[in-house]
């Protein structure tokens, strides 16, 4: 395989991996600030004994998500050099106030928020629940900033011929507020609240099924759904304002997201399908006529700029972004259903009895982490071939000097490395959760009797 | 206010400036995250487990804010300096990647070894502990001396090396250096930590680890003089800058000396000091280079020809003005609440 391929599975396996658990910190993060801000005002213990156990939920999986996203940040040296030489003047600062202005805020306070229950008043700890959460927000701002201005770079200009060419600032706030960069962020923070909300959904709805920790479970179960609701809503507001936003910034992406060929016609809605890219036609597939026309301009006949305005060359793969996407879509409306339905029958008084609703919730937990990896490929892959759009191609962005052999080697590590971790956290959650709220942390058991339970 | 900052902006040398703000990133570093690593060094000489996990829970709350000036020192370089940050990154990229799973490894460990109560378990996390923490503080002593020694790079600043050619004696010797100076530290930072019969038996480690540091510290300084005559430049053509040189030695002996007062927090701070001080002559060596170009010193990057443009610059020392003291000011908070001797309760590791 080519060094551009591997490079491109290393990073897409490394970024994917890591996503599995930021947007679990930012929405328990949220999850933490209501139950800790309800016992502050009520000092009911219930709302304590939920925010020991959800931050120690918490603390399991910040501790990947750091581990493996200092990986990240080295990976665009190592792997995507020519990259870093061109966009480091606009994207390693973006990178570097991450670092001040996000990475500090919840690294510090974590210590607090972990180890300071008996050390500082209820106050203060609510205060660093509160900034924990605060910072995790911040590095998603950062994140998807930069990320956005690869995909819509703006406040720049190039200076330098050819591949020697590199990008400069030309205006802070404009590269800041590129044109996507506000859709996409409510969108990924967003996900993340649903990921965060499903989580606790799923837990406490497998705790009610075994009739386990039941007012715990309950009332874990609601907030969850608050969430959940209100997230799932806004993801609608949100997608939609974002493919407007990717229909105006990146035609060839959006008409691949819908496998739209003609050069310049209306444009229909799938509701799934399989494309074939020869033909160019969707097998097998349901569609709605002028919608996708309707939804970005408001008018079923408006015609949308459709793949064939683009060289072969400028397409992204085609299939691979239409399923990723309407996987994504899919899973989307399905959380949108489920939370509503909770909502529906915890109103009508039967939420907390309804098996089969509660079956699902078990594994609803999946629903947001699919949508947010699936959402991801779509944004990624759709840009293709460009790793900063219109401006820098993938395959002129790698290391020059790094070898097929050696970017294979690495792949092969972090694939087992991650193998592991992945093994260790499902089975440290799922401890977690089977011992519940009120197990003491960290047992020392039988090779360890001695030690005094404190 | 914006005035002020622009005229501000274009009146200050900022490419020098950035050369020391990110020293003063890795020197952070160095000092905090040091600690942590040279715990992680000692873990597997402690043997109960109420010892190792006191050896753990002294660095529990910190580590994780520790290695953020790694994090936030390599975003800084990529943004200043991104020809550094890409020559570097993708010139070294098998030694980074072990770097990387060692990190990975150590910072998993502290998390999960007293999740479990098995001892297969924690046994098998204290060793990815301590080898991850020794392997990064070798791997990053040996980036430090290859930085200084130079690397073979070609007129567009692209590494034409080896892998293998990067392990050569200097570049091992740094290695090796770094690892005894973070034990030295660890150790130290440990004892203050601890009490009862743990902190004596630390106390009794102290002694050790100095000699261990002086011993490599004495043959890598002599082998600096010897081979890297250009890392001495700056003294000879300057002598005030014999003073660092002055301060650093006090430092170093100062260390024992508190050790045997027992004023274990003056020991730690000596040793912050040593490292801060051996860290400035470092830089002033180095300096305005970035990375030394080894056989063609022509190539050499500096903070000129491999920096971002002013405008970039000028917008980060903004960001490291606003940000930079608030960090400060809860980075102290958080040493403040968890002052003092380590005890186990239901919240520790």
């Amino acid at each position: 395989m080519s060094v551009e391929l591997l490079a491109r599975i290393q990073f897409a396996f490394t970024v994917a991996f890591h996503y599995i658990y930021p947007p679990l910190s930012i929405g328990l993060g949220v999850l933490l600030v209501l139950i800790e801000g309800a016992w502050l005002k009520t000092r009911n213990p219930l709302y304590h004994r939920m925010a020991k156990f959800w931050t120690r939920v918490f603390a399991l999986t910040f501790a990947i998500g750091v581990a493996t996203g200092i990986v990240m940040e080295f990976e665009f040296g190592t792997n995507w050099a020519t990259y870093s030489r061109y966009v480091g003047d606009i994207f390693g600062s973006a990178l570097a106030a991450e670092g001040i202005f996000a990475f500090f805020l919840e690294s510090g306070f974590l210590a607090i928020l972990l180890f300071g229950w008996d050390k500082v008043g209820p106050k203060l700890h609510f205060f660093s629940t509160l900034m924990v959460c605060l910072g995790a927000h911040f590095s998603a701002v950062w994140i998807v900033v930069a990320n956005s201005w690869q995909q819509t770079p703006a406040g720049y200009h190039i200076i330098g011929e050819g591949l020697n060419a590199r990008a400069e600032i030309t205006n802070f706030w404009a590269m800041v507020f590129n044109p996507s960069s506000m859709d996409r962020l409510s969108h990924v923070v967003m996900g993340a609240w649903q990921a965060g909300a499903f989580l606790a959904i799923s837990v406490s709805a497998f705790y009610l099924l075994n009739k386990r920790h039941v007012r715990f479970a309950r009332a874990s179960l609601k907030t969850g759904l608050l969430v959940a609701g209100f997230a799932s809503v806004m993801q609608l507001v949100t997608g939609h304002s974002s493919a407007v936003g990717v229909s105006r910034n990146q035609p060839a992406k959006l008409a691949a997201m819908e496998a739209h060929y003609a050069e310049s016609a209306p444009a229909d809605l799938y509701l799934f399908g399989w494309v074939n890219n020869k033909g160019e036609t969707v097998n097998c597939g349901v569609r709605l006529p002028g919608m996708l026309s309707y939804l970005v301009h408001g008018d079923s006949k408006a015609p949308i700029q459709g793949l064939n305005a683009f060289k072969a060359n400028e397409r992204p793969p085609v299939n691979f972004v239409f399923q990723t996407y309407h996987l994504m879509v899919a899973v989307g409306m399905s959380l949108i259903g489920l939370s509503f339905l909770g909502l529906f029958l915890w109103w009508r008084g039967t939420l907390f009895t309804c098996r089969p609703v509660l079956w699902v919730m078990v594994f609803s937990v999946l629903g947001p982490q699919i949508a947010n990896q699936a959402g991801w490929f779509t944004a990624e892959v759709g840009r293709q071939p460009w790793i900063v759009y219109n401006l820098l191609k993938t395959s002129d962005a790698l290391s020059k000097v790094v070898t097929a052999n050696e970017v294979l080697a690495s792949l092969i590590m972090f694939t087992l490395i991650y193998i592991l971790l992945f093994a260790v956290f499902i089975f440290l959650l799922d401890n977690k959760i089977r011992s519940g709220p009120d197990a003491h942390e960290e047992l020392p058991g039988e090779p360890l009797a001695h030690l005094p339970r404190a | 206010m914006n005035d002020f900052f622009q005229y501000l902006l274009q009146h200050l040398d900022l490419n020098a400036i950035w050369f020391v703000l990110i020293g003063v990133l890795f020197t952070g570093y160095a000092a905090l995250d040091g600690f942590d690593l040279g715990v992680g060094a000692l873990h597997l000489f402690t043997k109960t487990d109420k010892e190792r996990r006191l050896m753990l829970n002294s660095i529990g709350p910190v580590w994780d804010g520790n290695e953020v000036w790694l994090v936030t020192g390599g975003g800084a370089l990529f943004a200043a300096f991104p020809e550094v940050y890409a020559t570097v990154f993708s010139g070294f990229y098998l030694a980074f990647m072990l770097l990387l799973c060692s990190l990975i490894f150590r910072a998993v460990a502290i998390e999960f070894r007293s999740k479990q109560p098995m001892l297969w378990w924690r046994r098998m996390w204290d060793i990815c502990f301590a080898l991850g923490s020794i392997l990064s503080a070798f791997l990053i002593g040996v980036a430090l001396g290859n930085i200084a020694w130079g690397i073979p790079l070609d007129k567009d600043f692209e590494f034409s090396g080896s892998f293998l050619g990067l392990l050569h004696p200097y570049a091992l010797l740094m290695g090796v250096t770094t690892v005894a100076l973070f034990m030295m530290h660890g150790c130290i930072y440990a004892t203050m930590k601890t009490e009862g019969p743990l902190h004596e038996k630390l106390r009794g480690w102290i002694n050790n680890t100095i000699i261990f540091f002086i011993i490599c510290y004495a043959t890598a300084t002599v082998a600096t003089l010897v081979y890297l005559p250009h890392m001495s430049e700056k003294l000879k053509q300057t002598p005030w800058f014999f003073v660092l040189a002055i301060l650093n030695m006090l430092a170093i002996a100062n260390i024992p000396r508190e050790v045997h007062h027992k004023r274990d927090l003056m020991a730690f701070a000596s040793s912050c000091a040593a490292m801060v001080t051996l860290m400035g002559l470092f830089g002033l060596g180095m300096f305005p280079n970035l990375v030394l170009s080894n056989p063609n010193p022509e190539h050499s990057m500096n903070i000129i020809n491999s920096a971002s443009s002013h405008k970039t610059l000028g917008i980060m020392l903004v960001i490291a003005i606003l940000g930079v003291p608030v960090v400060l000011a809860y980075t102290a908070s958080i040493y403040w609440i968890f002052r003092g001797k380590v005890k186990l309760d239901p919240h520790s590791y």
